[in-house]
């Protein structure tokens, strides 16, 4: 994924916008980090303050992902940059590293202030971080959110007496969901690059004046940078103190604060008891609310109920992902299918009206069809994500996880592999120990991501009868069948790389479970916009061109039409026989004989094979290029793909597309890892070539013995075609 | 001593004493367990592991095993029925 270009999703929104209020934009002067919890609306407050003005790119020099966004205040405009969600700095997982980095301007320039985001039923938790971002000297605003949700339970904050006791930094009331209080947070914002810099904190004066003594003693490092070096031995931070201040004076320090105790111990003793002293002297009780859901809640989060109520949801979603969007793709392959007729027909047989219809339409139209499916599986997940019930199913799923030797932590990865692997891999960042993230990151690839859906759902439409077994559709079955098979492979490569060359002690669990929210509309519609643009990006782009050069090879060199056909077929039309053969001595015809008998134990010709070839970037592309390669290879372009596969044979008359070759072809896209953005990914999350060559051969030797396997037992069992 | 992992559903205590030399406990007490602070025992999983503990509104995932680094004082109370304790 490329990052966007400087107007790019931004410019599209701007243009639509009138004259006159592109007048009154301000170019943003100062920069304001956003930083929170995760789970505390830090998400939602920036998508409310900076709507569509938001980029997502990478730090300069860095391959991680960096979220801004421009908001506007009143005779100005300040650029926020939205950082992982972390419960407190100095922790040893991607995502503290990359807050930590952004805070002190590693990565990126040090931003000009703070924006903390501080949840008001987690208090306890938001003031601890706001203690730890006080060190940063830099000028500071707290938004408080979800105080509606704390009242609901019985809560009320003084923020006045909350701001007292954090030495004056300004605490604004916000909910970001209905937009209350933002208008108050935006005129702090204005001047926050003015507020007064906090000093010293209040929950551990003796290591700040401490460290700040060092710091000043040394003239080239930060307050934080030596607090970072104190609590953290033989980190980066340490490395540097001790070059900058000689190897005995950090430890000296470091037996004086903590003695002989563990250093992070000290500090969460430390600034907890002050962040509990400071909660119960700035809230207090509210009336409280005793409402039908929170009874409902608590029912259900009793362990058989939930765990079943679990599955239960998964078996909406699948069930939502092919119902719904049923009439949807009917209404693009019409759409499709007749621009198609319209474009031969206007334009005749020449090379041009053969490039549009069977090279664009017929290649990118097939896929384009399954957007309304992945928007749907993408807007499942986004809830899912949003209400907090994946860290609720990753608690649920802790045991069953154990057996093969992995956490609940590498479900909520796992989960969201369903929609797509890339996001997948990134979110194992919070998998503490190595082993298990590579574990995890191994095991992603195999579950059935939306890419495969296209496959699937055109393989299974035009060979697996629509029959009923029992209560279920056999096509239902079948689709359930290839989701188990990718998440028994995922399985087993994970338990298999745990007992061999990623063996460990055993993962221990633990994970901060958010409370049932409501998802908020906005940034649900956001993220499901951006799911949508990088869907059509990649239909536009990288499937656009292979459906070209494809077409281009199956079209190229034209035959003499005059020429007398080289094997005469009873029983075909001339036109058919001509287009045949003309296929069968393009280029691509060509390169296709030559790899076909590789694939031909598996049943497959050389379209078929070519067809996967053209896919190891993208596995979506297999159904463009079969699109492509079945529309070049008829003459009349009446009849759907699925009616073309069904009437594809081999030279001796025999049909290729049996339900052995089929279900063999199944088996290989559900194991093989045809995903180009997958695999660097991989290489960009474990900073090594090693890890996703070994994937890829790996996933494809899996995937090439499964297909074989079920072919040859397949044909045996059902006999000679 | 009782620990963390003997708290029965519904109650509370407070943490008394912790062995940080135990795996992940470190990360645990940033969370919030710390020396002092009241746990509440909210649920578990199927098969009793792991827990659901809660402190000041935060709700952790804990497996039994790292819950017996955590010692708690003898006098567990049951904990009001309020979504926040």
């Amino acid at each position: 994924m490329s990052k966007p270009g400087p107007g790019e999703p931004q410019g599209q929104t701007e243009t639509s916008i009138p004259l006159s209020s592109i007048s009154i934009r301000h170019r943003p002067r100062h920069r304001y980090a956003v930083i929170g919890n995760p789970n505390s609306g830090k998400s939602t407050l920036f998508n409310r303050l900076t709507g569509l003005r938001q980029t997502t790119g990478n730090y300069p020099g860095v391959t991680v992902e960096r979220h801004t966004g421009t908001v506007e205040l009143k005779g100005t405009a300040a650029e926020l940059i939205d950082l992982p969600g972390i419960y407190a700095l100095g922790g040893q997982s991607t995502d503290e590293r990359i807050a930590v980095d952004a805070l002190l301007g590693r990565i990126d320039s040090k931003p000009d202030g703070l924006l903390v985001v501080v949840d008001a039923t987690h208090l306890y938790q938001g003031l601890y971080l706001l203690e730890q971002l006080i060190e940063l000297q830099l000028p500071m605003l707290v938004a408080l959110t979800m105080s509606d949700m704390a009242r609901a339970g019985g809560i009320a904050i003084d923020t006045d007496l909350l701001s007292r006791h954090l030495g004056g930094i300004a605490v604004v009331e916000v909910t970001a969901t209905t937009g209350l209080g933002v208008s108050d947070l935006k005129s702090e914002l204005a001047t926050l690059h003015e507020a007064p810099v906090p000093v010293i904190g209040q929950s551990w004066p003796e290591l700040s004046q401490l460290a700040q003594q060092l710091a000043d003693q040394c003239g080239n490092l930060d307050r934080m940078d030596v607090i970072q070096a104190l609590l953290l031995p033989g980190g980066a931070h340490d490395q540097l103190a001790s070059a900058a201040m000689g190897p005995d004076v950090i430890p000296g320090a470091r037996n004086e604060l903590f003695g002989s105790e563990p250093p992070q111990a000290v500090e969460a003793r430390q600034r907890y008891r002050w962040a509990r002293e400071v909660r119960s002297a700035v809230q207090h009780e509210a009336p409280l609310l005793e409402r039908f859901g929170a009874k409902v809640l608590a029912w259900v989060n009793r362990p058989w109920p939930a765990t079943a109520l679990f599955f239960l949801s998964l078996v909406l979603v699948f069930q939502a992902v092919f119902s719904w969007a049923t009439p949807l793709m009917d209404a693009i392959d019409a759409g499709a299918a007749g621009l198609g007729a319209w474009v031969t027909a206007s334009l005749g047989n020449g090379v041009v009206a053969s490039f549009l219809a069977d090279g664009i339409i017929a290649g990118v139209g097939s896929v384009i069809i399954f957007l309304p499916q992945i928007l749907i599986l993408f807007l499942f997940i986004i809830i899912l994500e949003d209400t907090g019930y994946l860290a609720r199913a990753a608690f649920l799923m802790d045991s069953a996880m154990r057996r093969v030797g992995l956490s609940g932590q590498s479900v909520i990865p796992m989960l969201s592999s369903f929609a797509c692997a890339v996001p997948a891999i990134m979110a194992t960042r919070v998998i503490p120990d190595r082993r298990d993230r590579i574990s995890t990151i191994l095991a992603s690839p195999f579950m059935t991501c939306s890419a495969r859906l296209p496959i699937y759902a055109l393989l299974i439409a035009a060979f697996v009868p629509n029959q009923s077994v029992g209560w279920f559709n056999l096509q239902g079955l079948v689709l359930f069948g290839l989701y188990l098979l990718g998440i028994a492979g995922g399985l087993m490569t994970a338990r298999l790389m745990k007992s061999t060359a990623l063996r460990g002690p055993k993962p221990h669990f633990m994970l901060a479970l958010p409370d049932f929210r409501r998802p908020n509309l906005q940034t649900v519609m956001i993220k499901l916009m951006d799911r949508a643009r990088i869907f059509l990006k990649r239909a536009g782009t990288v499937i656009f061109s292979v459906a070209v050069i494809v077409w281009a090879l199956a079209y190229f060199p034209r035959m003499d039409t005059e020429a007398p056909l080289p094997e005469p077929v009873n029983g075909q039309s001339l036109e058919n026989q001509r287009a045949a053969a003309q296929m069968s001595q393009s280029y691509l015809g060509r390169i296709g004989k030559v790899v076909e008998p590789v694939f031909e134990p598996l049943g497959w010709d050389w379209k078929v094979s070519s067809a996967v070839i053209a896919g190891f970037p993208a596995r979506e592309v297999v159904v463009a290029v079969m699109g492509t390669l079945y529309a070049v290879g008829s003459e009349a372009d009446e009849g759907s793909l699925t009616q073309k596969l069904r009437a594809a044979t081999w030279p001796d008359g025999r049909a290729i597309f049996t339900l052995p070759m089929v279900l063999g072809l199944m088996v290989f896209y559900a194991w093989c890892l045809q995903c180009a953005a997958t695999v660097a990914v991989i290489r960009r999350e474990t900073n090594s070539w090693r890890w996703p060559l070994f994937a890829w051969t790996y996933m494809s030797a899996v995937a090439y013995l499964g297909a074989f396997a079920v072919f040859q037992v397949g044909s045996l069992l059902t006999g000679p075609a | 001593m009782k620990t963390l992992a003997d708290l029965n559903k519904g109650y509370s205590a407070e943490i008394e004493w912790i062995d940080t030399s135990g795996p992940g406990v470190l990360r645990l007490m940033m969370l919030g367990l710390v020396e002092g602070a009241a746990v509440r025992h909210r649920g578990t999983a199927i098969g009793g592991d792991p827990l659901e503990l809660s402190v000041y509104g935060a709700s952790i995932s804990v497996r039994r095993e790292q819950a017996r680094y955590f010692k708690v004082n003898g006098n567990a109370a049951e904990a009001s029925s309020g979504l926040i304790p």
